[in-house]
């Protein structure tokens, strides 16, 4: 069940993503409304960083295209976020929290511009909606994961944008981290603010988001909530390798074919 | 030209020895130099290779003579240093694995040097000869020090061949050779030391400076020509003899030239050539794939072109004109007066007065081609639920690469359907 | 006097390398670094065949730009043609310090370098060609002007391209997505380390290159947990070990380059045992994670 809206924030077209030529996305065609909390859920591998990463074009895609407000992404980089894996960055650097968060200010400012006090005020007032104002010159690598993730949190909200992407967000962070994100994200949603979570849990995506994106390899359902999360669309999303589907993959790899012929 | 006559004659024993020595040193480091690779520390070879030097200037200075034995000894001890520096660094601190490369490998090579500047400039009169580890010179392998550096090769070659089952489970699979209860441990440390071992007699070769290319670079090269590992080492191996005899036949016509940036460039120039043409793995070959497929994607599409202009006409097998084609299908007119030529020659279609003709064998590739057209736009359909109207594009690539057994999987999976997504008949 | 000329040309070369490197091992590209520094000798030799001197702004340029190329041909390896990541280093850097070498040799006559001093420089000779003007006023080494023009543009360039370098440096991935580019931070990066390179290479040769662009830094990061204090820091152990290593060198008569190099590593050593933070030999309570 794949449902389309009308005037849709993300508009994902006939999109296929390859590593090194086998499509880990096939076909993808989505449109997500705006101000909605939206979970990307699938098993492990079934490409749901991917689709993020494509629909901010931080992958190139072998076909198809993506708009964000109706426009080509290159032209509404700034009202786009992005909160990477926390594992994605290395901890070790040498950065305070309340650097990481200036982070946030810094596609706006443009080239050669030092931050101002109104950056710095910005960071800093990001720093206090997750709750972490106490920690601004504490250096990262002593942060715990949920401190960490929050941190990240804060460097999005320090941009103001007004579509998110979040990566796994949830993964390994303690449990009252969970619960603060979460209220976060609602207070977000109601700030009008779309927020796109890549999210493995199915137990808390019922309570969290008001729309889900099943994916495995290819997408296999879009919708509000409560429409999408039955026990027959799990079991087409977890269940049932598409075993041709990925032998076809190995051959274009192998045989180097052009995802599309031209 | 005579000299190389001359050279390859071996009549003079001094080539003789020389030409052996280099086959050995070069040969043995290229096949230790395979299993750092593929464990993915080749640059780690880099850092011993120049971590030998202040190695080699202490035992000098400590001894007082040039014996080979003692060299490699010094050479060795710093050697291995080196190598636990680098472990130790990144174990017990944040220093990332390259940073402790570099760091060991420029700060070894420092107080080599230090060392180096100072025996020369001490005068000592036994210390002449001591700098052609900086850079290699095959031609000075003579008497003592060609059995010494000789016999550590021959040792370094029986060790890996004895070992290497073991080394080649480590190299592939770590985790599971810890499992079946093999010492890893033990096996890294053997490695570890054949390592520096190569490296101790590489030197002698192309000096401390290039070594790493001697471990790296016929080990790359190799890698392209297989997958088999055995068939690697012993590529690499003849890669590097084949190149260490190169050095050996510069050395003794150009006695002022360093033999090492020879011997390395040769080992290089080897390298590139594999890196682009070789079989399979190769940028060229790849290329040539590529473009294989251009041409079959090509062929298959004029064939479906001229079974779908025939499925209009009611199946009947009609000639169509270059036009009739085209009209149905924008594809540049060259492109396709070559490639209906080519089917003609391959004796797919014939060109009869009226046009273009299916024979028998293209009217069946034809109908396999767009079969599997539909059968895959069925699938995306019913499998990945696509919209019909957004799987044709994908289905262009695609029926041009499921094979037989594929296809079959396909209908089963479709339960042998009739009709495709747009209702078309499924031939 | 000439003691001050080698320390201050030792400090010039310390200050580029050492900021420079500072991103390079925190992108985790120290091997980068040491390759670009051998390779960009074939281009210093054709530079010096082609223009006859050292000094000059075209050899600077060409040079340089054979520096850029060993980026991309590194890159052209392990992309296009698939080569192991590690591998392509090795078998780039080698084969073009190879040809360097070749051509050194070929040229003996021609180039005014030989083997030995493409490894450990000439710095002891820096103070004998001097900058004299037309009217006969002397200004000091030419060497020493060239490096301090370098050391002002990779100044300028690093507080210019701060936070950019910074961001592309800690999380690439989040640059991209708001809207900054990548490529082009890195390209000026890898630019910035060849330039230096060239500049530094005659008076202090390849390997203290290397040294000076990772170990100040590498001895910082164990020192700090804040970036700018790292360059900072990074900078002040690097023109210490210039000054250090000139002593060091007088005293046991041995290669000026070899020796700061050693001081480099000894004041790593020191970091890495001793470091108030992060030293092995200190047991001071550290600051744990909050565990929930």
């Amino acid at each position: 069940m794949i449902l389309q809206v009308e005037n849709p924030v993300v508009e994902v077209h006939d999109l296929t993503v390859s590593y090194d030529r086998k499509p880990v996305l096939w076909g993808i065609d989505l449109t997500l409304p705006a101000g909605a909390l939206v979970g990307v859920i699938g098993p492990n591998g079934a490409g749901k960083s991917t689709l993020i990463k494509a629909m901010m074009d931080l992958l190139p895609a072998g076909s198809g295209y993506v708009r964000i407000f109706d426009k080509p992404i290159g032209q509404v980089r700034n009202r786009i976020s992005y909160v990477p894996q926390r594992e994605s960055v290395d901890w070790d650097f040498p950065a305070s929290v309340f650097d990481v968060v200036l982070m946030g200010r810094y596609g706006k400012l443009g080239l050669f511009k030092r931050p101002r006090k109104a950056d710095k005020d910005a960071a800093m007032e990001a720093l206090q909606k997750v709750g972490m104002q106490g920690f601004a010159n504490r250096q990262i690598s002593q942060l715990s994961g949920g401190q960490q993730q929050r941190v990240f949190l804060a460097r999005a909200l320090a941009q103001n944008a007004d579509i998110y992407f979040m990566d796994e967000p949830f993964a390994g962070v303690d449990i009252a981290t969970e619960t603060a994100i979460i209220e976060l994200l609602r207070t977000m949603r109601e700030q009008g603010k779309t927020v796109i979570v890549v999210h493995h849990d199915l137990q808390s995506a019922t309570e969290y988001f008001d729309w889900v994106v099943l994916l495995n390899l290819r997408l296999v359902a879009s919708g509000p909530t409560e429409k999408i999360l039955t026990q027959q669309l799990l079991e087409q999303t977890y269940g049932g390798k598409l075993t041709v589907l990925t032998k076809v993959g190995e051959l274009l790899k192998k045989q180097e074919f052009p995802s599309r012929e031209r | 030209m005579n000299e190389f006559f001359e050279f390859f004659s071996f009549a003079d024993a001094n080539v003789r020895y020389v030409t052996l020595g280099s086959v050995l040193l070069a040969g043995s480091s290229a096949v230790v130099g395979c299993f750092t690779l593929l464990r993915k520390r080749a640059l780690v070879g880099d850092a011993v290779a120049h971590a030998v030097l202040p190695g080699v200037c202490l035992a000098f200075i400590l001894s007082g003579t040039k014996n080979p034995f003692i060299l490699l000894l010094g050479a060795f001890i710093t050697g291995w240093i080196s190598l636990l520096t680098i472990d130790f660094i990144t174990s017990r601190s944040r220093i990332k694995e390259d940073t402790a490369i570099g760091l060991v490998l420029s700060v070894f090579f420092g107080i080599g040097i230090i060392l180096l500047t100072a025996i020369q400039h001490s005068g000592n009169a036994a210390q002449s000869g001591l700098d052609k580890f900086l850079f290699g010179k095959a031609a000075s392998l003579v008497g003592e020090d060609l059995i010494a550096f000789s016999l550590v090769a021959v040792l370094l070659l029986v060790a890996t061949l004895l070992f290497y089952k073991e080394l080649t489970l480590l190299c592939f699979d770590q985790a599971y050779a810890k499992t079946i209860g093999y010492p890893v441990r033990a096996l890294e440390l053997l490695l570890t030391t054949l390592t520096v071992f190569a490296v101790v007699v590489g030197i002698q070769a192309v000096g401390v400076v290039l070594m790493a290319a001697m471990l790296i670079t016929p080990a790359a090269a190799a890698r392209f020509w297989t997958d088999r590992l055995s068939l690697m080492l012993v590529l690499a191996a003849l890669i590097g003899a084949f190149s260490g005899v190169a050095g050996a036949f510069v050395s003794y016509t150009a006695p002022a030239m360093p033999t090492g940036p020879w011997i390395v460039l040769i080992v290089s120039m080897i390298a590139t050539l594999s890196f682009a043409f070789a079989p399979g793995k190769g940028w060229v070959s790849r290329l040539l794939r590529q473009r294989r497929n251009k041409t079959l994607i090509l062929e298959e599409n004029l064939l479906k072109l001229l079974y779908q202009l025939g499925e209009q006409k009611q199946g009947t097998l009609a000639p169509h004109t270059f036009q009739e084609i085209l009209e149905r299908r924008a594809i540049p007119q060259k492109l396709a007066r070559t490639g209906l030529r080519k089917l003609g020659n391959q004796g797919y279609i014939e060109k009869t007065p009226e046009g273009w003709l299916l024979t028998g064998q293209g009217q069946r590739r034809g109908e396999r081609v767009v079969r599997l057209h539909r059968l895959w736009e069925l699938y995306l359909t019913q499998y990945l639920h696509l919209a019909s109207d957004h799987v044709h594009e994908d289905a262009e690539t695609i029926e041009h690469i499921i094979t037989p057994e594929l296809e079959q999987k396909l209908m089963e999976e479709l339960g042998f359907p009739v009709l495709d997504p747009h209702s078309a008949r499924i031939p | 006097m000439n003691a001050f000329w080698i320390i201050l040309t030792g400090s010039l070369v310390a200050t580029c390398c050492s900021l420079l490197g500072c991103y390079l091992i925190l992108r985790r590209m120290a091997m980068v670094g040491d390759a670009i520094s051998h390779a960009v000798l074939p281009g210093i030799v054709i530079a010096f065949l082609f223009t006859g001197s050292r000094e000059s702004v075209p050899m600077l340029i060409g040079a340089g730009l054979l520096g850029v190329l060993t980026t991309f041909l590194i890159e052209f390896f392990h992309r296009y043609a698939r080569v192991q990541a590690d591998a392509a280093i090795g078998v780039t850097f080698t084969w073009l310090f190879a040809i360097g070498i070749i051509l050194i040799s070929v040229f003996a006559g021609q180039v005014d370098l030989d083997q030995d001093c493409v490894l450990y420089g000439e710095i002891a000779y820096v103070p004998l060609d001097l900058w004299i003007t037309g009217g006969g006023l002397s200004l000091g080494p030419r060497t020493v002007w060239t490096l301090a023009v370098v050391t002002l543009l990779i100044i300028l360039f690093i507080v210019l391209g701060y936070k950019e370098l910074f961001l592309t440096t800690f999380d690439p991935a989040y640059a991209a997505a708001i809207g900054i580019s990548t490529t082009v931070w890195y390209y000026s990066l890898m630019t910035a380390v060849s330039f230096t390179t060239v500049a530094s290479f005659e008076s202090v040769g390849a390997i203290l290159v290397v040294a000076l662009l990772v170990a100040p830094p590498a001895t910082a990061y164990l020192l700090t947990d804040n970036f700018k204090q790292m360059l900072l820091l990074s900078v002040l152990a690097g023109i210490l070990a210039s000054a250090a290593g000139y002593y060091l060198a007088v005293w046991i008569d041995g290669s000026i380059a070899g020796a700061i190099a050693t001081v480099t590593g000894m004041e790593f050593m020191l970091a890495f045992l001793f470091s108030p933070a992060r030293g092995i030999l200190i047991k001071r309570k550290q600051l744990q994670p909050v565990q929930h």
